[in-house]
């Protein structure tokens, strides 16, 4: 602040009060329905504090499960989800900086269009080439398997741009000291360029476990088997049962335990996640 | 910018990128071929046979009265979300940029809704607007808003814009943040002497300072509310009612999984190919050459 307005300072803290009203408010009251029996969240208005069922849901929804929704606990779907969302960072991140290391570190015929493959993918989102996609994953029998939740969403533009990005901030002396030192390619990959890159890998990593997370269409395409869903796509199962109304105590209480694991990566690493997101994206 | 020092290996680069490239064309060059091929074509009931049918699906979809609905449903929706998610998070990054104390507990609880995924976004609004038992629904009735969005289409567009609204403030508010704290203090203190007003110290120059990351942004936003809010729509409405909230990408879904019409699906599929590559080349020309101010 360059003068002293304490109006102005003032109307800075509500604004920022409101803002963060808004966007807790809905979570709180998920939070508060997940901890109601049925009969509470009946009819209007339903209450702003926590119920004494909350244990009780928890337990329920981890170990037992829904028959509305296939009956699958949510406890195994958390565990599909962490699969999936590990897989798709880990591999994404293995498979984005070798690529970056050979554009970067190499000559080579053809290397133009390497890049402009890759570059491609970050135009073609899942959600546009919905069919023809799914029809590939069915060819290639990949449905309702681990493997088809991670490989195929394991290309990725954005890694491969931002790995590349700081390879070519790291000093070519570097690279002709540990040629003199006679270091081969991959000896200078594994023992200098992988070490520097620590801080990078572990940015992209929080971005990266929310995206994987996060994902909703394609566990839908990959799973007809329950015993496959993942958390995010499986609470759809809950809220659109057909003929009965929607349980919203467990739903709610699906929904909390969907978000908790990315909010808590989010702020437990705040700082690295505020790097990783305006450098991966910019 | 390229490197000095290289190595030299005739085969190493190649296995290095093989990975990448397997997995873009088989996951996604390959599919996106077969979309474009697939959308001259027109299969029969049961997929025995096609017949080759040049632009006929596209045509058909532009006489489709639905099509160009969702269409202007898109359209409404993603400028709806862009303008609200982006005016609302630059108030809020703006206030934050100049509250010292708490600063960090500020930020820690603006940004935690990132990592909440869009699907569970919409549920949550969807129960908290449930027009028999959600409160905000509730307190609407007090206000004299009869609100139901299973019937009433206007709502429900007006509660997916809100849910998608919601999930986003975070990402943007990350943004502008870092636009505004990359403005030098020097340049807002001498616009201080001279007298100029926050009001017109925003106006005249934090605004246009910060115009690479709005134009950044508009962009990212446009992509989001455009492609990423399927399963906020699927997970809550499913288009409904009546279509009302019956975005372009769900519609290719529906098309193509539940209406079963491969070749209308796959046009679709090619028109929403050709906007996000536009938009893409839009954002990299600027982002490249950045806004002028």
């Amino acid at each position: 602040m360059v003068e002293n307005r304490p109006l102005a300072a003032l109307l800075t803290h509500a604004v920022l009060i409101a803002g963060i009203l808004f966007l807790c408010f809905p979570v709180w009251m998920a939070l508060v329905a997940s901890t109601h029996g049925p009969g509470a969240l009946a009819h209007a208005p339903i209450p702003l504090w926590f119920g004494d069922q909350g244990w009780q849901n928890y337990r329920q929804l981890l170990t037992g499960g829904l028959p509305e929704a296939g009956g699958v606990p949510v406890g195994r779907m958390m565990v599909n989800s962490l699969v999936m969302a590990l897989g798709i960072t880990f591999g994404k991140i293995a498979v984005s900086i070798i690529a970056a290391y050979a554009i970067v570190y190499f000559r080579f015929p053809l290397r133009m269009l390497f890049f402009w493959v890759i570059f491609l993918t970050l135009m073609l989102p899942v959600e546009v080439r919905i069919l023809p996609t799914f029809d590939v994953i069915v060819r290639l029998d990949m449905l309702n398997s681990y493997a088809g939740l991670t490989i195929p969403l394991i290309a990725s533009a954005t890694a491969t741009f931002l790995f590349r990005q700081f390879f070519l901030t790291i000093p070519d002396e570097l690279t002709e000291a540990a040629r003199i030192d006679r270091a081969g390619p991959l000896r200078f990959f594994w023992d200098i360029l992988l070490p520097l890159s620590r801080t990078n890998i572990a940015a992209l990593f929080i971005i990266l476990f929310i995206y994987g997370w996060n994902q909703y269409l394609w566990p839908l395409l990959i799973t007809t088997d329950e015993g496959f869903y993942t958390v995010v796509m499986g609470i759809q199962r809950m809220v659109n049962s057909g003929e009965s109304l929607p349980v919203w105590h467990y739903v709610m209480g699906t929904a909390v335990l969907a978000m908790i694991p990315p909010v808590v990566v989010v702020v437990a690493m705040q700082k690295l996640f505020v790097k990783g997101l305006v450098e991966s994206e910019k | 910018m390229h490197k000095r020092a290289l190595f030299k290996n005739p085969w190493l680069p190649y296995l290095l990128l093989a990975p990448q490239i397997a997995i873009t064309v088989v996951f996604f060059l390959w599919p996106a071929y077969r979309a474009l091929e697939q959308s001259f074509f027109m299969e029969d009931a049961f997929g025995f046979s096609r017949q080759f049918v040049a632009l006929e699906n596209y045509a058909a979809l532009f006489h489709d009265p639905g099509y160009l609905k969702s269409f202007r449903t898109t359209l409404v929706f993603g400028l709806s979300v862009t303008a609200l998610a982006m005016s609302l998070s630059l108030m809020l990054a703006v206030a934050a940029n100049r509250v010292l104390r708490a600063a960090t507990a500020y930020r820690t609880f603006l940004i935690w809704p990132y990592a909440v995924a869009p699907a569970l976004a919409g549920v949550i609004w969807y129960f908290l607007m449930n027009p028999s038992l959600g409160i905000v629904a509730y307190w609407l009735k007090g206000l004299g808003i009869e609100w139901n969005h299973y019937v009433n289409g206007e709502q429900a567009l007006i509660m997916v814009v809100i849910a998608a609204t919601w999930k986003q403030i975070s990402y943007n508010f990350l943004f502008f943040l870092a636009g505004l704290q990359s403005i030098p203090k020097s340049l807002i203190e001498a616009a201080a002497i001279d007298r100029a007003g926050p009001a017109r110290r925003f106006r005249t120059i934090v605004f246009p300072l910060i115009s690479p990351t709005t134009f950044f942004l508009l962009i990212v936003n446009l992509v989001y509310a455009f492609f990423d809010t399927f399963a906020l729509i699927h997970a809550t409405t499913e288009g409904g009612p009546a279509d009302s909230t019956s975005i372009l990408v769900f519609r290719v879904y529906n098309t193509g999984f539940i209406g079963q019409d491969y070749g209308s699906s796959a046009a679709q599929s090619v028109i929403l190919m050709a906007m996000v590559i536009g938009m893409t080349i839009i954002q990299f020309r600027y982002v490249e050459r950045r806004v002028t101010y």
